[in-house]
């Protein structure tokens, strides 16, 4: 169904990003080296102001390294990237459209073929349960529904890596779970590779492949912690197994170890 | 196993208001337009009867302010001069405001897009501004001549700054994430300007294209006080050296009209614009009926 690329997916190297100001520099990323294969799902955790958005954000091309390189499927990134999804943590979404319409704003700015993206965009508003709303302006949904959308408009185009920063850190506790149980659908079925900022540990586990713990800043990579859970991943089921608990304890370890400093 | 439809737990579904104010019966739109418009209509009449009174009852002089029936007269007297002399104003006034928005709003982009232009544009954009309109007019009629000429370039002046520094905010307002994501899906710069940043500073610039249109009126007025053979504010200066006072309350009420209507045809071009933005939404809620 997607284009799945295989290999390494993304490939930081000794990556750093300083950002200057007229008065001070402000180191926000300090060689950070990681390499994401095709098909895993890459959970990021780390204080706040840590470099995590940034670290995204060079993936993308959007932030340019000050140091070190980024490559996508093998090619340096330099400048914008087009062959991935963004989603942020605030949904982003156009106020004047609809449902629908917001999700084929990726089509419409890619020049896909509109009735491949319509049928593509009919899967994605069924998939994510948003069918019945396809019409409805973004202030009448919900901070979950909002977010739906966002999802599906950073998958239109089946790209294959998806860079999500923080997407469900303003949702209730419920709504959240169900979002990841559907990230977790989508990605097992579309094969994309994900990069994920969080804030909650559990999620990190939940969805993760693999935990990247990042230090206070200067933003550095602290410790890699592999998930060793089947792909498909219940909440129940996951929330009681003990190697979910050993993960999430040290991961509060590691994070807590730092702020007491 | 996946979490299941059954048990999705989006603790907000739509609000009760998820329906837009779009789809709404012709009674109901009937009964906001009354709603909205019955408070302003009772002071109107208030500020009316008032005015019979005191003139009828011979309080004020009535070469200083006449009564409701000797404007009325006067009026039905000199309609076709009248109507001349509006459609005169009116075009003025039109022309200017469409020349302001057209000009303003390209300023506007150029000084939201490139810090140079700003550098350039906006210093001349404010000089332009503070020079007060009254002081250059009898200039402009020198340079422009007597006819429909300078009265347009007066109404463009004075409607211009608005329709700029509303439209500069507007464009700035754009929520940088959409432009990250506009930048990811490869968008030029003027596919973000078309999908992405005009309807979004398009709430701010209505605001000031509202604005705009009211002081046009005042440009083309100004520019008829100095130099004119024809339109309303001729007609009133008219009137004034006549000391015939009904005549120049006929000209400032069909003025003000002309205002008034320009201004309602803004608001209306405005909710059908923008009928998503917070300021459009329910504008006269009328709720448990
Ligand atoms: N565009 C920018 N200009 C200057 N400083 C920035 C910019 N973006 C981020 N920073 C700084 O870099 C550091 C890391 O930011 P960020 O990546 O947003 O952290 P996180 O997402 O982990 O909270 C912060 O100190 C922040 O203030
Ligand atoms: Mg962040």
């Amino acid at each position: 169904m997607t284009s799945v690329l295989t290999g390494t997916a993304v490939d930081v190297k000794n990556l750093s990003v300083r950002f200057r100001s007229k008065r001070s520099s402000t180191t926000a990323l300090d060689d950070v080296t990681m390499r994401v294969e095709a098909g895993e799902f890459i959970s990021i955790v780390g204080p706040s102001g840590c470099g995590k958005s940034t670290l995204l954000k060079v993936v993308a091309g959007l932030v340019k390294p000050s140091d070190g390189q980024v490559s996508l499927f093998g090619d340096e990134v330099k400048g914008a990237q087009r062959n991935i999804g963004f989603a942020f943590q605030r949904a982003a979404l156009l106020e004047w459209r609809g449902v629908r319409k917001n999700i084929l704003l990726q089509a419409e700015i890619r020049g896909i073929d509109k009735a491949k993206a319509a049928r593509r965009a009919d899967e994605l508003i069924e998939l994510t349960g948003l069918a019945g709303f396809e019409k409805a302006l973004p202030h009448e949904l919900s901070g979950g529904m909002q977010q739906r959308v966002a999802l599906c408009r950073a998958l239109l185009h089946e790209p294959p890596v998806l860079l999500m920063d923080e997407p469900f850190g303003a949702l209730d506790a419920l709504t959240r779970e169900q979002l990841n149980a559907e990230l977790n659908k989508i990605w097992r079925e579309t094969g994309t590779t994900i990069l994920l900022v969080t804030h909650s540990i559990a999620e990190a586990v939940f969805l993760g492949t693999r935990v990247e713990v990042m230090s206070p800043r200067p933003g550095r990579l602290m410790r890699t912690l592999p998930v060793d859970l089947p792909r498909e991943r219940d909440y129940a089921q996951v929330m009681t197994d003990p190697r979910f608990g050993s993960l999430t304890r040290e991961i509060r370890q590691l994070l807590g170890a730092h702020e007491s400093h | 196993m996946t979490v299941t439809n059954e048990t999705r737990a989006d603790p907000a579904p739509p609000t009760p208001a998820r329906e837009p104010v779009r789809r709404i019966d012709i009674g109901t739109r009937l009964l906001r337009l009354v709603d909205a418009i019955w408070r302003p209509a009772a002071l109107l009449a208030l500020i009316f009867v008032a005015w019979w009174v005191i003139t009828a009852q011979g309080w004020v002089a009535d070469y200083l302010v006449p009564t409701p029936v000797q404007v009325w007269e006067r009026t039905t007297q000199d309609w076709s001069s009248l109507m001349y002399h509006s459609y005169v104003t009116l075009y003025e006034t039109v022309v200017g405001f469409l020349l302001a928005s057209v000009l303003g709003l390209a300023t506007a982009v150029a000084i939201a897009y490139s810090r140079t232009l700003e550098r350039t544009l906006y210093p001349i954009v404010l000089f332009a501004q503070v020079i007060p309109k009254i002081a250059i007019a009898p200039l402009i009629v020198v340079w422009f001549g007597n006819d429909l000429a300078p009265k347009i370039i007066l109404a463009v002046l004075i409607a211009f700054f608005p329709v700029v520094v509303s439209g500069v905010a507007g464009l700035r307002s754009t929520d940088p994430e959409l432009l990250e994501l506009s930048a990811t899906m490869g968008a030029s710069r003027w596919q973000t300007f078309r999908k992405i940043r005009f309807p979004n500073a398009l709430p701010h610039l209505m605001a000031g294209e509202k604005v705009a249109v009211t002081l046009a009126v005042v440009g083309a007025v100004v520019g008829e006080f100095v130099g004119a053979s024809e339109g309303l504010g001729y007609q009133l200066m008219i009137a004034n050296g006549n000391l015939d006072a009904p005549l120049l309350f006929a000209a400032l009420i069909l003025m003000s009209l002309i205002g008034i209507l320009l201004f309602v045809i803004v608001e209306v071009l405005e909710a059908l614009l923008i009928p998503w933005h917070a300021s459009r939404r329910s504008a006269t809620p009328l709720t448990t009926s």
